[in-house]
């Protein structure tokens, strides 16, 4: 193992601590997701019998809301670990270390699978005994779906991380708000031709609503569509990159500007 | 002896308030070298940029011989701090944030140093407790653990014994003794306990906004102003007396 993989590892060892030590946290980490996935999984029983859509694919808002989830919790996995950094004013002591801002990332990033993971996989289980419905059957294509989301996540919670460091804990709702900012327009449980034309325009450039399309086209259509697949996965390399540049620059401003010692509660 | 520490013409400033303006100064190997001023002096940003958290609007920055500006992660490796101002993970216990602090500076043989610090630093009571739950003295003792982990040439400490008791405050400085000598370490600390500054330091370096303006070892101040001890000296300093006036 190189010296900048175990400086990951132990970032990443850092946050399971932090996972590990509270065990109503965990529980939260599933919560949400099951909520929303009982609630929706009894609104697809209740259009079962009045929408011919629906009765088609019974498990499309099931699997909507699940893979909504997956976008949410991995954003969330990225910025909750960088504020707790803040929260204890911890920067300054690892930013003395041998620890470089990208490898602070990369460690953000692997503790966000973990907690995307833990929140789902209760919840698509659940689904099974509850609505005998499993997101496991799309098969491969659900790899394609998540892996996307999940980057997409990552992207955001990045940026989100980046603009909490520069302007302080003020704009900690972020993690919270710019999601569903977003929402509306990535066809979560529609499809997107019946947004106005210049929403349609700004949901061509989501990750996300090309993900929704796909899952859309397996689920009524039993087909792949290798268009929205390619389109999510271009849209985000651009973004995971363009966002690792913003977060490295507003770092750089944070040395200039003395925020990582000053940052904090 | 060589040079450990070497900045030149440093500067930062935010917008026109300089926070330290035009210093430059050497700290040799293997010496203890003390930043004394009042607050908001300075000391905290020349720490701060000495380590590369804090970018200096101008100067250069040496540290083992590494440019500091340039190419600070070949020094980091080797060096540490602590610092009352900055905390560690609050709900980690004291063991795993020695732990996840060891693995950042690739410590060999982790447990074993981990055994050794929590000995010498007197941390074995509270040692799987959660940071948050201590006591400021417990959390100072569990910092400047941290700053030893990887054994640093050079460590630099703001303020390495402020809230603690006098019997511990005396043990700690006890034990950065014993390090320095074991290893031969560089200490440069801010500190505004001069009986510590004169009992650990072979130099000084006494800044006033953003300026030093005065060095020499601690006898040699002491004698220079006048003064039977260093204490004086630093009233003497920020209340702006100048040494004639005590010579006259």
């Amino acid at each position: 193992m190189t010296r900048s993989m175990m400086r990951i590892a132990a970032m990443i060892l850092r946050y399971t601590y932090l996972l590990r030590s509270s065990w109503p946290r965990i529980l939260e980490l599933a919560y949400w997701p099951t909520v929303q996935m009982i609630m929706w999984g009894l609104i697809t029983k209740f259009f079962m019998g009045h929408s011919t859509l629906v009765a088609q694919a019974s498990g499309l808002l099931i699997s909507a809301v699940l893979l909504w989830d997956v976008l949410f919790r991995s954003q969330l996995g990225v910025t909750l670990p960088f504020y707790e950094e803040l929260y204890s004013r911890n920067l300054g002591h690892l930013f003395v270390s041998p620890l470089k801002p990208y490898e602070l990332v990369l460690s953000l990033i692997g503790i966000s699978v973990i907690r995307t993971l833990v929140g789902i996989i209760p919840a698509a289980l659940l689904a099974i005994p509850l609505y005998h419905y499993s997101i496991f059957d799309l098969g491969l294509p659900l790899i394609a779906f998540f892996m996307n989301l999940l980057v997409m996540g990552w992207a955001m919670g990045i940026i989100i991380a980046g603009l909490v460091l520069k302007y302080g804990l003020g704009a900690e709702s972020l993690a919270w708000v710019a999601v569903f900012a977003i929402a509306p327009i990535s066809g979560i449980y529609y499809p997107i031709e019946i947004l106005p034309g210049w929403a349609q325009g700004i949901a061509v450039a989501l990750p996300s609503s090309h993900v929704f399309e796909g899952m859309r086209s397996v689920l009524l259509d039993n087909s792949f569509s290798t268009y929205h697949f390619l389109m999510a996965a271009g849209l985000n390399v651009v973004y995971i990159i363009i966002a690792m540049l913003i977060f490295l620059r507003i770092f750089q401003v944070a040395r200039i500007q003395g925020l990582l010692l000053n940052i904090g509660e | 002896m060589d040079t450990a520490i070497r900045a030149e013409r440093l500067r930062k400033c935010y917008d026109k308030l300089c926070a330290v303006d035009d210093i430059s100064f050497d700290v040799k190997t293997g010496s203890t070298c003390a930043l004394l001023g009042a607050n908001g002096a300075g000391k905290t940003t020349t720490l701060a940029m000495l380590l590369g958290l804090l970018t200096p609007t101008s100067g250069t920055i040496t540290v083992m011989g590494v440019n500091m500006l340039q190419h600070r992660y070949d020094a980091l490796p080797r060096m540490n701090y602590s610092s009352p101002y900055v905390d560690l993970p609050q709900r980690l216990s004291v063991r795993q944030n020695l732990k996840v602090y060891g693995r950042l500076y690739a410590v060999k043989h982790l447990k074993q140093r981990i055994a050794e610090l929590t000995e010498q630093m007197e941390l074995a009571r509270f040692i799987d407790r959660p940071y948050r739950n201590m006591s400021s003295g417990q959390k100072t003792r569990v910092a400047l653990a941290k700053a030893l982990l990887n054994k640093p040439e050079v460590l630099l400490l703001d303020e390495p014994t402020a809230s603690l008791d006098p019997d511990t405050a005396d043990r700690i400085r006890s034990k950065l003794q014993d390090y320095q000598k074991q290893t031969g370490a560089t200490i440069l600390l801010a500190s505004h306990n001069m009986p510590e500054v004169e009992r650990l330091c072979d130099d000084v370096l006494i800044m006033r906004t953003g300026k030093i303006v005065d060095r020499g070892t601690p006898q040699q101040l002491i004698t220079q102003y006048g003064r039977a001890n260093l204490e004086e000296v630093f009233l003497d300093v920020a209340r702006h007396r100048r040494r004639e006036d005590h010579h006259a």
